[in-house]
C-alpha cells in the first residue's frame, strides 16, 4: 500500500497526486515531452488533425440526435428536418460536411511531410503504419458517413464501391450481398454503415490515435535537418536553464503555443468554408433522393479518393483492382522500401528530390483526371498518370539505394 | 515441485487457449451469420413478368431484388438480322411463346452504372466509362468485361419468375451465356 497523507484535502494537488499522480502524468504527456526546436509549422499538421477530429466528433454527435437511420426518412432528415427545422442544424452540418473534406486535405499535408523529411525512417516506423492504419480509417469512416444522407449519389457510390469485393473475375456476388446484406444497398447496408460510422470506425480510430502517440514518445519527433541527438541530454541542459544551448522545447507551454497559433490560422480558414463556401463538400447529386432504378450519368467519388479511383479507372476490370489494391497498400511499405540510410530533407538526397515531386505531381494530375469524365485525350492522360504511379513505386527501391550515406 | 507447478501452468494456459479459440470461431460464426441476407429479404426476391404485356422495341425497366431488369421485346426483323449476323447473341434471348426477348439486370458490369437504351440505334450505352451493349445487352465496346448478367428465371406458360432457375436459365449458365448473378 502506498503512502497516503490523512490530512490532505479531498482533490487538492496532494490527495489527487497520491490516488492519480496527475504530476507525473503531467510531466510525461507535456511539460517534459521534448519536442526539437528545429520544426517548422508543418509538424502542428498532427494537432491540426486532432483539433478537427474534435470538431468533427461534436458537430456529429449533435447531427445524430436528428438523423433517422432508415431508408425512408434518411433524406429528409438531413435535408429537411436538421437543415431547416433544427436550430444550427445547418452549422453541425456544414462543419461535418466541410470537416470531412478538409481533414483529408491535412491528413495528406501530414503524410508528405513526413515522406519530404524522411520521418517514416529509422525507429519511426511504427509512427508511419500507425499513421498510415489512421489514414485507412479515416476513409472507411469518411465513405461510411458519405452514404448516411441516403442521395443519389450515396447510393450509386455504395453500389459501386461494395461491387470492387467482386474481385473482377472472380465474381464473388455471395461476399458482395453479404457485405450489403440485401442484393442491393437498403435497409441491412443503410444501418450497418450507420453503426459502422457512429461506433466502431470511430471507436477504433480513437484507439490507433492513441497508439500513434505512444509510437511517437520514444523515438520522438524528427526535426527540419534529420539531425539525431540525445533527447535526454538536450533535455537536461533545458532543465538546467540552459534554453539557448538545448536542441529541445517542453511540448507544454512553448511548443503548444506554437501549435496553438497553427489551429488559430487553420480554424480562421476553415470556419470561412464553413460559413461562406461550405457548396465545396455538399455533392450536388447527393441532393436528389437515393433511386435505385436511375444512375447519375457520371459516378466520381469525393475529391480525396480521385487518385486512387483514378488507379482503378484506366485498366481491364481485373487489372483495375489489381492496381487499385497495390496503391491502397504500397504506402503501408514506404519505410520498408527506401534502402537509403539518410534521414533527411528531400532537398538534401539524390534522386529521391525528383521522385518526391513526381509522386506529388503526379497524384495530383490523377485527381484531375478521376474527376473528369473519362473520354479521349482525358482517359489517356489518366492511363499514362496511373503508369507513372506504379512505375515510381518501383523504381524507388532501386532510387534510395543508389543514395549516397550523407 | 517448480516444475510440477509449471507443467500445471502449461496445462491451464493450453485449456484456457483452446477454449478461447473455440469460442471465438464460434464468436466470429455468429457474427457472420448477423450480416447474411434476412429470410425476409431473400422470400422477397421474386418478380413475375407477364410477357404479354411487352411491346416490340420498346425498353421497359422492371425491378427485381432492388436491380432494375431491362425487358426489351425483339422484333421479327430484329431476330432474322441476329440469325444472319450474330448467332451467338441470339442465345442470349428468352423465348417466351413466340416472342423473343432481351432479360438482363440493368447494371454495367464493370462497375455497376445503369446503361441507357437508344432506341435509334437500338444499343446500350453506359454513360459512366463508355462501355457500350448491342440489342441483346452483349458487350461490344469495353470497359465492361462481359454482356449485361441475365437474372436466374424460370419459364411458365406466358409468364417469367425471375428469382427461380429454369432449365433454360441453367442451360445459359452452363452454355457460359451468363453468370450467376
Amino acid at each position: 500500500m502506498a503512502h497516503f497523507d490523512e490530512n490532505v484535502r479531498p482533490f487538492s494537488n496532494e490527495w489527487l497526486n497520491e490516488r492519480l499522480a496527475i504530476d507525473k502524468l503531467k510531466c510525461v504527456l507535456s511539460t517534459e515531452y521534448w519536442i526539437p526546436k528545429n520544426i517548422n509549422f508543418l509538424w502542428a499538421m498532427g494537432m491540426v488533425l486532432a483539433a478537427t477530429f474534435a470538431l468533427l466528433l461534436i458537430s456529429g454527435i449533435f447531427l445524430l440526435m436528428y438523423y433517422q437511420p432508415t431508408t425512408e426518412l434518411a433524406f429528409d432528415s438531413v435535408n429537411y428536418t436538421i437543415m431547416s427545422e433544427v436550430q444550427y442544424g445547418w452549422l453541425w452540418r456544414h462543419i461535418h460536411g466541410v470537416g470531412a473534406s478538409v481533414v483529408f486535405l491535412i491528413i495528406y499535408i501530414h503524410m508528405f511531410t513526413g515522406i519530404y523529411y524522411g520521418s517514416y525512417k529509422r525507429g519511426r516506423e511504427i509512427i508511419w503504419l500507425s499513421g498510415m492504419l489512421l489514414f485507412v480509417l479515416f476513409s472507411a469512416e469518411a465513405f461510411s458517413g458519405y452514404m448516411l444522407p441516403w442521395g443519389q449519389m450515396s447510393y450509386w457510390a455504395g453500389m459501386v464501391i461494395t461491387n470492387l469485393f467482386s474481385g473482377g473475375s472472380l465474381h464473388a456476388n455471395a461476399l458482395v450481398e453479404w457485405i450489403r446484406g440485401d442484393y442491393v444497398p437498403g435497409q441491412a447496408f443503410l444501418s450497418r454503415f450507420f453503426m459502422l460510422h457512429v461506433l466502431l470506425v470511430p471507436l477504433a480510430i480513437i484507439g490507433v490515435i492513441v497508439l500513434h502517440f505512444g509510437a511517437l514518445r520514444i523515438p520522438h519527433v524528427n526535426n527540419q535537418d534529420g539531425e539525431i541527438f540525445d533527447f535526454d541530454e538536450s533535455a537536461e541542459l533545458y532543465k538546467a536553464g540552459k534554453i539557448k544551448e538545448s536542441k529541445v522545447i517542453p511540448f507544454k507551454p512553448v511548443f503548444l503555443s506554437k501549435d496553438i497559433f497553427v489551429i488559430g490560422v487553420y480554424f480562421i480558414l476553415f470556419f470561412y468554408l464553413v460559413f461562406y463556401h461550405f457548396e465545396f463538400a455538399m455533392d450536388p447529386v447527393n441532393f436528389d433522393p437515393a433511386d435505385s432504378l436511375k444512375t447519375p450519368t457520371h459516378i466520381y467519388p469525393e475529391w480525396y479518393f480521385l487518385w486512387s479511383y483514378e488507379v482503378l479507372r484506366p485498366f481491364s476490370t481485373d487489372t483495375g483492382l489489381v492496381a487499385f489494391g497495390f496503391a491502397q497498400v504500397i504506402f503501408f511499405l514506404l519505410p520498408f522500401l527506401d534502402r537509403s540510410p539518410n534521414v533527411a530533407p528531400a532537398s538534401r538526397r539524390g534522386l529521391f528530390k525528383y521522385w518526391f515531386w513526381a509522386l506529388l505531381i503526379d497524384m495530383i494530375m490523377l485527381t484531375f483526371m478521376g474527376k473528369l469524365p473519362p473520354e479521349g485525350i482525358w482517359s489517356t492522360i489518366g492511363f499514362v498518370a496511373a503508369s507513372i504511379f506504379i512505375a515510381l513505386w518501383v523504381a524507388f527501391p532501386i532510387i534510395t539505394a543508389t543514395e549516397k550515406k550523407l | 515441485m517448480a516444475n510440477n507447478n509449471k507443467d500445471r501452468r502449461d496445462f491451464m494456459g493450453m485449456a484456457l487457449g483452446g477454449f478461447t479459440a473455440l469460442g471465438g470461431v464460434g464468436a466470429l460464426y455468429a457474427m457472420k451469420c448477423t450480416w447474411d441476407v434476412l429470410p425476409s429479404v431473400k422470400t422477397a426476391g421474386f418478380t413475375t413478368l407477364n410477357m404479354k404485356d411487352y411491346k416490340e422495341n420498346e425498353l421497359v425497366v422492371e425491378k427485381w431484388r432492388g436491380k432494375p431488369i431491362f425487358v426489351l421485346k425483339q422484333s421479327p426483323e430484329m431476330v432474322e438480322k441476329l440469325k444472319k449476323e450474330k448467332p451467338d447473341d441470339l442465345k442470349r434471348l428468352i423465348k417466351v411463346g413466340n416472342g423473343y426477348y432481351t432479360v438482363c439486370i440493368g447494371l454495367c458490369t464493370h462497375l455497376g452504372c445503369i446503361p441507357g437504351f437508344r432506341p435509334e440505334t437500338s444499343d446500350f450505352l453506359c454513360a459512366c466509362h463508355g462501355g457500350q451493349y448491342d440489342v441483346t445487352a452483349q458487350v461490344t465496346k469495353a470497359p465492361p468485361p462481359r454482356g449485361l448478367d441475365v437474372p436466374p428465371f424460370k419459364i411458365e406458360g406466358e409468364k417469367l419468375v425471375l428469382g427461380e432457375e429454369g432449365p433454360e436459365y441453367k442451360k445459359m449458365l452452363e452454355d457460359g451465356i451468363t453468370i450467376q448473378a
